[in-house]
């Protein structure tokens, strides 16, 4: 078995007993979606106007949650220095946690965004499997990022505080992108959509391969 | 002797540079006096943006070397973006709120210049909350490159995003020959502070550390 699968059944393993991070995760994003629609009161006209912005607030928010709770669980009990601790290239260990993340993140968004479809009357059509794509897009490329950003902050004294500071800044261009992309969908106008796609892809793919090269120097003694 | 060259050096050129902004430069057309503001701020903005890289130039090297003076440039370089991002941003609202008639909007170019200082305070932070030395500029050194990595990206989205600031006039030629004279001399003299400054903070971060040492050494030795 690679490394990489290892890590990935691992993890899926120890979420399957404990639950924590999806469900925490799936609550968040809910909890997000119902805040919204008090704060905005949506009319049919305001709706595809927000309602972009909502998703992608409960996705990204969301998902910090998520990797605080992955990289913690690494940090109780010493795991990270077990999983150190295996003759294993520092690169795949980086490629393993972006992929049981990426997964445990698209679990819970499988729930959150029929929530969302429902709470804003769309219809369950095509509409729905394009913003499902963009959602698969965006949330591999938070995913990229937040797994090494979320092992730095791990090394500090605020851990968990110190993820969303180091994030969100970052993250601005895939949010930008995934927001203009959903609301391109639901707006029916989807002519330049491809570059905001483009944009996604190229961020996950530089960021996968930066975040490869340099990860040993985030969990090195 | 170096920095006290550079410092004379920035004190002649900063004065001959407020003479001409403020004597030489001829009045522009539609804004007047206001349109003088643009030859701090052009200095300002483009001082952020060689931060930015030379907090990735400085990051990059301190992963190949292992050579804390590298990672004493980056954190020099992250306190100057902080400087020229909030000097660049505040100088704009001084000029935009008599010509926009507002303070701040979220055009490409400010949000853009609003997020890089965000960059960099986050940057500092988690220096802040790091109380290893080495662990500091390890860690330091790679949120410096994905940083880095992240300005394009930003560049990009945020532009085509929306689009309000005036274009840039240096390189389309609608400068004039006096107003081009007097952002030259201003460009230098800002160089030179950068310089000035960036040194002065190096030297700074190497004595802090020295007494850090030197510390430790006394606990150690009680």
């Amino acid at each position: 078995m690679s490394p990489v699968i290892a890590i990935v059944f691992k993890d899926i393993v120890i979420e399957m007993r404990s639950k924590e991070s999806v469900s925490s995760m799936l609550m968040f994003g809910v909890l997000v979606l119902t805040i919204f629609s008090f704060a905005f009161e949506p009319s049919s006209i305001e709706r595809s106007l927000i309602a972009p912005g909502t998703l992608w607030v409960a996705f990204s928010f969301a998902a910090i949650l998520g990797l605080n709770r992955s990289l913690a669980m690494e940090i109780d009990n010493d795991c990270l220095q077990g999983l150190l601790l295996a003759p294993v290239d520092r690169g795949n260990l980086y490629i393993g946690k972006v992929a049981s993340n990426f997964t445990f993140m698209m679990i819970a968004e499988v729930i959150v965004l029929p929530i969302f479809v429902i709470f804003n009357n769309l219809k369950f059509n095509l509409q729905f499997l394009e913003i499902a794509g963009i959602a698969v897009l965006g949330t591999f490329a938070i995913a990229a990022i937040g797994s090494i950003l979320s092992t730095i902050s791990a090394n500090t004294r605020m851990k968990e505080v110190m993820l969303p500071v180091l994030q969100i800044p970052l993250t601005v261009p895939v949010v930008i992108s995934s927001v203009e992309a959903t609301s391109m969908v639901l707006s029916g106008d989807t002519k330049g959509i491809s570059s905001w796609l483009y944009l996604l892809a190229g961020f996950s793919i530089v960021y996968l391969t930066v975040s490869y090269l340099v990860f040993e120097f985030v969990v090195e003694e | 002797m170096r920095s006290k060259i550079l410092g004379v050096l920035v004190l002649v050129l900063m004065i001959a540079n407020l003479y001409m902004i403020f004597v030489f430069a001829p009045n522009e057309a539609t804004m007047g006096v206001i349109q003088r503001i643009f030859y701090f701020h052009l200095p300002f903005g483009v001082s952020s943006y060689l931060s930015a890289y030379l907090l990735g130039f400085a990051s990059i090297m301190y992963l190949i070397k292992h050579d804390l003076k590298w990672d004493r440039l980056g954190a020099s370089a992250g306190e100057m973006g902080i400087l020229f991002t909030s000097m660049s941003i505040m100088s704009g609202a001084l000029w935009a709120k008599p010509v926009w008639g507002i303070w701040w909007t979220w055009d490409a170019r400010l949000t853009l210049q609003f997020l890089l200082g965000l960059i960099f305070l986050s940057y500092l932070m988690l220096r802040a909350y790091l109380p290893e030395r080495e662990k500091k500029a390890a860690l330091g050194a790679v949120f410096g490159i994905l940083a880095m990595v992240d300005v394009p990206f930003n560049y990009l989205s945020i532009r085509w995003w929306r689009t309000q600031h005036p274009q840039p006039v240096i390189l389309g030629g609608g400068l004039d020959w006096d107003m081009w004279k007097v952002m030259m001399v201003s460009f230098c003299a800002f160089a030179a502070l950068y310089a000035y400054l960036l040194d002065r903070r190096m030297a700074i971060a190497r004595v802090e550390e020295e007494v850090e040492y030197l510390e430790h050494a006394i606990l150690a030795h009680d």
